[in-house]
């Protein structure tokens, strides 16, 4: 399926969820915070929900700032 | 030294440092450490998929220092409203920097999207603490927003040039009824002095302390320098006398009986 | 939390034994201050300040006046319009218990033919009065007089018994945009024996008077106790207390602070005691320092040689030529009267003292007419 991940598109497998997408980028689940179609979603409560065609989703994490 | 209340909650330092530019993590840690600072700020980004890279979260000591998210990068209050909803989401406390910075150029703060940014987030439960300009009416809506801290710059950000706004900070500092936190463009020990005889509550600075050879020396020069302005500002600083004493007293009539 | 509950903080007892604690030191160090904190505010009223010190502070808070205010005095005059009142105040002409008293509450003409008076001599900033009685001149009767005189002059304040926050917006939408109203004492256990009886009994209706103000928009707000009815130092500390309250909660609002004093036996009532010129001249300059930008007030209460000494060391703005009676401007004078004046110069004469001391009388600084809600 086709999904839109901080502004690309790209190819997963149908029936991903959450927390095996995390895992694929090797991204841990309560460092990061996700956007998923605009809705903030607590990672660590969704991390069985499934992903879908056309959804947008935004990883986002903590880096350097002043 | 005196703490520095902010929202209820004491600090012993009035160092605020943040995280950006450094050269490596492990700058960044010794800075903090030698700087003595308790509130650091950080800020919001996308994963880059391709290369997630490292998370700051594993460099700071959560339970030593207050994490303070920024909302860097937005460029209006929609934005900027996001950015602190997805920090909080991420487990920080309802603590926010509020950064409005459109113009790419000098990353001035925009002090219209500011306001009405700080109305929503007061209203979501945040402790609020506006980066601005060193506008005075605009500290006094800001204050009546319920920010819980009024953070005028001293000069544009990274700059390194100082209390270049001095005038207009000494009279936020004269009105405000919540801390006074001068940030950005700090760029000396003698420059945080010089806020803090003023009477600002706190400082932040950044760039000053990634952009050296040696971090941990310079983060324990800034604390000097805070620690400095603080104590003779609480000392009180000797009175600016009138170049010359007036021919005739002004109270000279209290004498005449 | 209201100015009641701020007061609760600082307890009478409290603040004589830091009065008795201050140093020479603290208020050296006060002195210093950019920012005054309400303690270096108390420092600076302390009795025990040198003379060099009342010098250091006059000089300081000459440099904030000229530097915030220039060189000008704002010139108003009181206009009363009735002296009918319910009120028991002990220490007041218009007392109820004075039986003596001739009681009047001026006509449309009467009013008009006052205010015309008071126009003829330049006056634009009214300050109109009454006693409280609001069968003959409650808050109806305000503001039928604010309509009568608003396009006459350029600014209506009101020095009239504390009302609604409602009725303040009433007001101001029909013209008012100032209000004094003084408190006489801080002092909670001393307030009912000076007011006994009448509305103004109710000491907290009466606090929390100029925050309902605030609320209502009013863009001038004056307080001040009556210097002598309570303990000096306590009333005095309490004024600056309520000053920085009102600036802090009501930025949009000019917060202006008076400081009449009794005077000996006034009216027969003995005042507990007599502030100095030397404790007044030291209140104005550290209220300056407090309120760097508060107009600071003083009445014709004052005689002509301390107004003019006092001028450049804080005062922003003055009555002249008053008249404390209803009627007393164009009509049979000194019968009636409030309070007695001690400065009986003419205004012309007070422009000319203050020409002559580089200042510049104004007769207007603001026109209401600017103000949308005046039509």
């Amino acid at each position: 399926m086709n999904m839109h991940v901080n502004g690309e598109n790209h190819q997963f497998d149908a029936g991903l969820t959450i927390g095996q997408l995390l895992k694929q980028l090797d991204l841990q689940p309560d460092r990061v915070v996700l956007e998923l179609n605009q809705n903030i979603l607590n990672t660590t409560d969704n991390i069985n929900t499934e992903l879908h065609e056309k959804d947008k989703l935004e990883i986002i994490q903590f880096v350097g700032g002043g | 030294m005196d703490p520095l209340v902010i929202a209820g909650r004491k600090f012993n330092s009035r160092l605020m440092v943040g995280t950006g530019k450094f050269s490596s993590n492990l700058a960044m840690q010794s800075a903090m450490e030698s700087s003595g600072c308790e509130i650091v700020t950080v800020a919001l980004r996308r994963v880059d998929i391709n290369n997630p890279g490292d998370n700051m979260l594993q460099h700071i000591d959560r339970e030593r220092y207050l994490l303070l998210p920024n909302t860097s990068g937005a460029r209006d209050a929609e934005e900027a409203v996001r950015l602190a909803r997805l920090a909080r989401a991420a487990g920080c406390e309802p603590w926010i920097k509020l950064e409005v910075t459109p113009d790419p150029y000098y990353l001035l703060p925009d002090p219209i999207e500011t306001l009405k940014a700080a109305i929503i987030l007061v209203k979501e439960g945040f402790n609020v603490l506006p980066y601005m300009p060193a506008d005075p009416v605009l500290a006094r809506h800001l204050e009546e927003a319920g920010t819980v801290t009024v953070m005028p710059l001293g000069a544009p950000i990274g700059t390194n040039r100082g209390m270049r706004t001095r005038d207009l900070i000494n009279i936020i500092i004269e009105q405000a009824n919540v801390p006074v936190v001068v940030d950005a463009g700090l760029g000396a020990p003698s420059h945080v002095a010089e806020a803090m005889e003023m009477g600002a509550d706190a400082v932040l600075v950044n760039t000053a302390l990634a952009d050296t050879p040696n971090p941990a020396l310079m983060g324990e020069a800034f604390k000097k320098g805070v620690e400095a302005g603080r104590m003779a500002y609480l000392a009180g600083l000797g009175p600016q006398r009138a170049k010359a004493q007036a021919s005739s007293p002004l109270t000279g009539f209290l004498r005449e009986e | 939390m209201s100015f009641f509950d701020l007061l609760q903080k600082y307890p009478a007892t409290e603040l004589l034994q830091r009065f008795e604690q201050v140093e020479t030191q603290d208020i050296d160090r006060a002195l210093t201050r950019q920012k005054l904190s309400i303690d270096d505010f108390l420092c600076l009223i302390s009795p025990k300040i040198s003379d060099n010190q009342i010098e250091t502070l006059a000089q300081i808070a000459h440099r904030i006046t000229s530097q915030r205010f220039g060189r000008t005095i704002q010139l108003y005059a009181p206009l009363y319009l009735s002296n009918e009142c319910h009120n028991g105040c002990k220490y007041c002409g218009f007392s109820a218990d004075n039986h003596d008293l001739r009681r009047k509450t001026l006509n449309d003409d009467e009013i008009l033919r006052e205010a015309e008076h008071l126009h003829r001599q330049g006056f634009r900033h009214i300050l109109l009065l009454t006693g409280e009685a609001p069968e003959a001149a409650g808050v109806d009767f305000i503001e039928h007089v604010v309509r009568l005189l608003s396009k006459r002059f350029s600014s209506l304040s009101l020095e009239v018994f504390p009302m609604s926050r409602e009725e303040y917006q009433r007001l101001v939408d029909a013209g008012v945009d100032g209000l004094t109203l003084y408190q006489e004492t801080y002092d909670q256990n001393l307030y009912p024996d000076l007011h006994p009886y009448g509305p103004k009994s109710d000491f907290q209706f009466r606090l929390e008077g100029p925050e309902r103000a605030g609320q209502a928009g009013l863009r001038r707000i004056g307080i001040g106790a009556l210097l002598g009815l309570g303990d000096y130092l306590t009333d005095a500390f309490y004024t600056g207390l309520h000053a920085r309250y009102l600036m802090q909660r009501f930025w949009r609002t000019q917060v202006t602070i008076s400081f009449p004093r009794l005077r000996p036996a006034e009216g027969g009532f003995a005042p507990r005691s007599f502030v100095s010129d030397r404790q007044l001249t030291q209140l104005i300059c550290a209220l300056r320092l407090l309120a760097p930008d508060a107009g600071l007030v003083l009445s014709t209460r004052e005689d002509a040689e301390l107004r003019d000494n006092l001028l450049p060391l804080g005062i922003t703005q003055m009555s002249a030529g008053s008249c404390t009676a209803p009627g007393g401007y164009e009509g049979d004078e000194g019968d009636g009267e409030q309070f007695t004046i001690s400065d009986h110069r003419t205004p012309e004469e007070i422009c000319d003292i203050l020409a002559e001391r580089g200042y510049e009388a104004v007769w207007k600084d603001w026109d209401g007419a600017f103000a949308d809600q005046r039509t």
